[in-house]
């Protein structure tokens, strides 16, 4: 059976429309006015004010490669997260580390770390997927540039962006 | 080179020529200053809507201002909450004008290339009749002082739609079409109410001239608010003219709301609503000639408020300041005071839009020849018998 939608009784002076016009010129006017006088706070003007500091944990921004507390680059070069990023922004070049070196257990080191950030969606695969903790996907989303050149995100800049994260995997840590 | 200066003088003040050369001034002058308007306008309509829906609007193109700031030593960071965006009209222009021109292959070439011309010509002629001041060094503020003021209004400014009506059909689309029928019908059943909501001001003033009808509401106060406005503030005499208030305030609301099915604002902007039509008749239009249709629409908004504010509020008059016959600069007040009324009657149309949702087709049409033609019709017996039987 169809279902009737109550319709409202509507005054007389709903009925003649012109009041409610005025009514709803109030609403409007209102919100003008309140805007005027600068006591709504709804919109943000962008460059000089962000929402920075209420960015969630969670957020997914440009992905960079953290240090540990030996100042190593924590990536060993097992391209993981070549194969896995879906836009394929992501290429390594892998090394091997010299048997005389500190670190000659841990064998291989990223020599060139290039994240093309045209390609990058900020999907998060990499820091899902990394076995050692090394990629990080951190909360700066304002990645710009005047070039194809300028967005490509090499080795020494996602270090730089990374910064040192301590104490994530120990295995590497003979005294652990 | 100084007898040349003089022949020229000599010349130009012979009564053809001086007829001629000011007409042309005023010509250029209106011309020029309601294309200032209408660009203010669009930016005041995008302003004062994104006021009311809680941002900001367009507030970062500065004026040039900003860079004399600099050489002054102002800080433009502290100008620009007030100037912000005034230079946004100038940078829309460019950017119409810089866009690509593209011309769909499937459209019919001649009509699709004239009808933006339409458009804009028929409201911006109309301008022409209607008394922007009163008078400066005894030259009349109006370009065309003709007899047939309304009528050469109503005349051309319905010319308008045919503007719309070739668009729609020569972009050979199904969403320009749709537009262009629903315009068709809008314009031919408000053209009835406009007409005929303002046929009791004439059976009161018995002129059809718009410069005289202005004179008769400097003499006798503005048609909404008589007496009390007149040039000579006193409260009316008569008892006609008491009860003359109310015919006249009906065909004052009446004829606004005829205005703006006319202008195709909304509540009633069904020729181009966005959500129904993609953008309505000018759908397939780029560059320069969609902008022609927007300046059009947006002339015709101006011309609009200028004929209700010559009709209804007095035009250039306002109490207590003299015309232009004591002094010429009391002239460009009176200039002034007309395009402030214009300018508040814009902001009224600009209120509106951001309010009132639009209406059902069917609404519309019922609203139109349901009510507003009745009330408008009814109005002029009224009206007749007040101005025939009471003294």
């Amino acid at each position: 059976m169809a279902y009737q939608v109550p319709r409202p009784k509507l005054t007389f002076a709903e009925k003649i429309y012109l009041p409610t016009v005025l009514a709803g010129l109030r609403i409007t006017l209102g919100h003008l006015i309140r805007m005027l006088r600068g006591k709504t706070h709804v919109c943000m003007q962008y460059p000089e004010e962000k929402w920075d500091s209420h960015l969630p944990e969670h957020y997914r921004g440009a992905p960079a490669l953290v240090s540990d507390e030996h100042g190593r680059t924590r990536c060993v070069a097992c391209q993981l997260c070549e194969f896995i990023c879906p836009p394929r922004a992501i290429r390594i070049k892998p090394g091997e580390i010299p048997a005389d070196g500190k670190f000659a257990k841990v064998e291989k080191y990223p020599v060139e770390f290039d994240i093309d950030m045209i390609r990058c969606i900020y999907c998060g695969l990499c820091e899902e997927v990394c076995p050692e903790q090394a990629i990080f996907l951190k909360k700066e989303y304002a990645i710009t540039g005047t070039s194809r050149a300028a967005m490509m995100h090499d080795k020494a800049k996602l270090i730089e962006m990374g910064g040192l994260r301590p104490d994530l995997v120990n295995k590497w840590n003979e005294k652990k | 080179m100084n007898a040349i200066f003089h022949a020229i003088c000599q010349y130009l003040s012979e009564p053809l020529p001086f007829m001629v050369s000011t007409t042309l001034l005023k010509s250029i002058g209106l011309l020029s200053a309601v294309l200032v308007l209408v660009s203010y306008t669009v930016y005041a309509e995008r302003r004062v809507s994104s006021l009311m829906q809680d941002r900001f609007g367009p507030n970062r193109t500065g004026f040039p201002l900003s860079v004399a700031g600099s050489w002054l030593g102002l800080k433009w960071k502290d100008w620009s909450p007030i100037l912000g965006g005034l230079g946004q009209p100038i940078a829309d222009a460019f950017k119409l004008l810089l866009k690509e021109d593209f011309t769909p292959a499937y459209v019919k070439k001649f009509y699709y290339w004239i009808a933006p011309g339409l458009g804009i010509s028929a409201a911006i002629i109309a301008l022409a009749v209607i008394p922007f001041g009163s008078k400066i060094t005894g030259v009349d503020m109006v370009i065309a002082k003709v007899d047939i003021g309304p009528l050469f209004i109503f005349a051309i400014s319905s010319l308008g739609v045919y503007g719309i009506v070739l668009a729609g059909w020569s972009a050979n689309s199904k969403y320009p079409f749709l537009g262009a029928i629903r315009s068709t019908s809008q314009l031919i059943s408000y053209e009835l109410a406009l007409g005929l909501s303002v046929v009791p001001l004439f059976l009161i003033i018995g002129k059809l001239n718009l410069v005289e009808i202005v004179d008769y509401q400097v003499k006798n106060g503005w048609m909404l608010l008589p007496g009390i406005t007149a040039a000579h503030p006193h409260l009316p005499t008569s008892l006609a003219s008491y009860l003359l208030v109310f015919p006249v305030l009906i065909s004052f609301i009446v004829f606004t709301i005829s205005m703006f099915a006319e202008t195709n604002r909304l509540p009633f902007d069904l020729p181009e609503a966005e959500t129904e039509l993609v953008g309505g008749y000018h759908t397939e239009y780029s560059s320069m000639k969609f902008a022609l249709f927007f300046l059009g629409e947006y002339t015709a908004m101006i011309t609009g408020s200028a004929f209700i504010v010559t009709l209804f509020l007095g035009g250039w008059h306002c109490p207590f300041i003299p015309d232009g016959s004591q002094h010429w600069y009391w002239g460009i007040v009176n200039i002034g005071v007309f395009f402030a009324k214009v300018i508040a009657f814009l902001i009224f149309f600009i209120f509106i839009r951001w309010t009132i949702p639009r209406f059902r087709y069917d609404q519309l049409m019922k609203l139109g020849w349901i009510w507003l033609f009745e009330i408008a019709l009814v109005n002029i017996f009224i009206t007749a018998l007040i101005v025939a039987f009471v003294p």
